[in-house]
């Protein structure tokens, strides 16, 4: 308890810490929006919960930790995990989600629970349980006096993940699939009726999904550390940013992930690093229980 | 009459198998564990259309509540707790046997009580989110516990071991799940025949209309969830005394394990009838004791495959597979149609 208080009077003693957590919180946040808009765009498209979310994100990265040790430059590991994972899922598709599309909510969401335990595991077989990261050569930068550092690894991970934002935004902005992607959610079946193959769309969006998943996995994999057991919370912080920004969304999706990227290093600033996990979770909850008071408002003005 | 010779049938089996397969007790003690936890999942996913996937939650709780109560009856939780000193503490036989009565009917009551505080925030959540919720719950849970230096942390608690013969030991486990098992079926046999079944079974159909027709839906929610976490709570407290020594996140709020694997039941068994989760328990336990070995590392992919296989091809169950084949077998009559002339 008083080790709290003291991390908390710290905040306060040195306000470019909070500075630091900031810029911190909001580059992981940047990472947390992509899987998050790869769900909501799963989730708004085909009405699918995809719990693997935090496995696609953890398989790209150990995509590109395995070809840089072989020599690749760590840097072509982004579109390469992009395309592996872009392949897995249309695999994952073809054979689970095709099916439980039509079926109520609770089968694709189990399903893809199971799918999620598959994943991990089968990972771990592959690459073992330690955790893994390709280190960067790159100077770390220093402001004020050494209180805040920037890796220039970071940097160049957050600029990467604007890009491969402001590409995937366009793409469904301008191109001929992209508006075929937003008819569809917006209305399947009259999608159909005008001629839009909604069973590619959905093969689709769900591949684009394990893409972008993917990319960011391979940003992650650069800047911080992957584990094939980490998938979970990566799934959790996805649907925390999804819950709480709603979906189609786009610009509460990017804030909300920048904020819950700052939240939790505060919350593992003040209660300490191994709450950390514990913190998305309670994020979550918070995030729900916010949304049903909204609900009950709602219900009690139309009665 | 037929029936009641059914029933003697399946009690002797009960009364007998722990002395027939005297090698198997443990085990056969994990299939009751299972049976129960499947048939209190049923109560509201399959009976009252709330899918849970943080039922564990209550089984972790059941634990850790049960191992307090009875350390606490005795000694300093806190100094037990703390470094290797529950080494150095002992029990006497009463001291121990009082403190697992009074432990575990102590886990199924508080658990109940979490149950309605809990489902109070919960259970405006519908569908899915319901669903993510409750994970949720369980998860943190396990997170804030294993932080919590008071319960021991993530090393979890050592608890005394059976005093007296240890196959003795094994038997009365066995008796404690099998007989937690059996009243919990006998409740739940009477349950879905009243007027309480009927009302969740509304609930699950149409929340809406069952609302509209003057069923107190949260009410009727929290009570089937406090009753189901009460006999999740009782079997986990058991559980504690059984393994001894227990710690947070794989084997008191095992999210993956167990949690998965009682919804994987009664889905396997046939969702919402009262038979389906302990055919789809006793189905499940046998496929994973009896695979687990040959599967050489690979049994949790194998683990995550047979959820997969099973939500997405199988999802009606055995009961369901056999409601659509032999339709009598329930008492329902198919009129058969003469295909005209």
């Amino acid at each position: 308890m008083d080790q709290i208080l003291g991390n908390i009077s710290l905040l306060f003693e040195f306000p470019v810490v909070n500075l630091k957590i900031v810029i911190d919180g909001v580059m992981i946040g940047a990472l947390f929006a992509l899987a998050a808009y790869g769900l909501a765009l799963v989730w708004g498209v085909m009405n699918v919960k995809n719990l693997a979310q935090g496995d696609f994100v953890i398989a790209g990265g150990y995509v590109a930790w395995y070809f840089s040790r072989h020599g690749m430059p760590p840097l072509f590991g982004v579109p390469l995990a992009f395309v592996v994972m872009w392949v897995i899922g249309w695999v994952v598709y073809k054979l689970v989600i095709s099916r439980v599309i039509e079926r109520d909510l609770f089968t694709s969401l189990l399903a893809t629970f199971g799918l999620a335990i598959m994943m991990a595991q089968i990972m771990n077989l592959m690459f073992g349980s330690d955790t893994q990261s390709i280190q960067l050569k790159y100077d770390t930068l220093y402001f004020f006096d050494g209180f805040v550092d920037v890796p220039i690894a970071k940097l160049i991970g957050v600029t990467l993940a604007s890009a491969l934002a402001i590409g995937v935004i366009l793409f469904m902005k301008k191109s001929r699939m992209g508006q075929a992607i937003r008819a569809t959610a917006q209305d399947a079946r009259a999608a159909r009726i005008l001629g839009i193959d909604t069973e590619k769309v959905y093969a689709f969006t769900f591949s684009l999904n394990a893409a972008i998943c993917g990319a960011a996995g391979a940003i992650i994999v650069m800047v911080w550390v992957i584990q094939p057991f980490y998938g979970i919370s990566y799934s959790i912080r996805a649907f925390v940013i999804v819950t709480a920004a709603g979906l189609g969304n786009l610009p509460g999706v990017i804030a909300a992930g920048l904020g819950i990227g700052a939240a939790e290093q505060y919350g593992a600033h003040i209660f300490g690093i191994g709450y950390q996990q514990a913190i998305a979770v309670l994020l979550l909850l918070l995030v729900l229980l916010y949304r049903l008071i909204q609900q009950r408002r709602v219900r009690q003005s139309l009665s | 009459m037929k029936k009641s010779i059914f029933y003697a049938l399946l009690l002797a089996i009960t009364l007998v198998a722990p002395f027939v397969f005297p090698d198997f007790r443990t085990q056969l003690a994990t299939l009751w564990l299972m049976i129960v936890v499947a048939m209190t999942w049923d109560m509201t996913g399959g009976q009252m259309g709330y899918n849970s996937l943080g039922n564990i939650f209550f089984y972790g709780t059941g634990m850790y509540v049960a191992a307090l109560i009875s350390i606490g009856l005795v000694h300093d939780v806190g100094f037990y707790n703390n470094a290797a000193r529950s080494e150095l503490m002992t029990f006497t036989d009463a001291q121990y046997f009082t403190g697992a009565i009074v432990g575990i009917i102590g886990a199924g009551l508080f658990c109940a009580i979490t149950a309605v505080v809990i489902g109070y925030l919960t259970f405006g959540l519908r569908g899915p989110y319901f669903a993510i919720g409750t994970l949720g719950v369980a998860i943190a849970a396990g997170e804030l516990v294993a932080n919590w230096d008071w319960v021991g942390g993530g090393q979890g608690i050592a608890l005394p071991v059976y005093p007296g013969n240890l196959d003795v030991g094994k038997l009365f486990f066995y008796f404690l799940f099998a007989g937690t098992g059996v009243a919990l079926f006998i409740f739940l046999k009477w349950l879905y025949t009243t007027r309480f079944g009927a009302a969740i079974n509304a609930i699950r159909d149409d929340e809406e209309k069952a609302e509209a027709m003057g069923i107190h839906t949260l009410r009727y929610k929290l009570t089937t969830w406090a009753m189901a976490a009460f006999f999740v709570g009782v079997v986990g407290g058991i559980s504690a005394f059984q393994l001894i020594h227990f710690e947070p996140l794989e084997t008191a709020y095992q999210t993956i394990n167990l949690g998965i694997f009682m919804v994987v039941c009664v889905l396997l068994g046939g969702k919402g009838t009262l038979w389906g989760p302990i055919i789809g328990a006793i189905l499940f336990h046998v496929i994973k004791e009896v695979t687990w070995n040959y599967l050489l590392g690979w049994q949790w992919v194998a683990l995550g495959a047979l959820i997969v296989i099973t939500v997405v091809y199988f999802q009606d169950g055995v009961m369901g597979w056999l409601m659509h084949k032999k339709p009598e077998w329930f008492g329902i009559r198919v009129e058969r149609k003469e295909a005209p002339q």
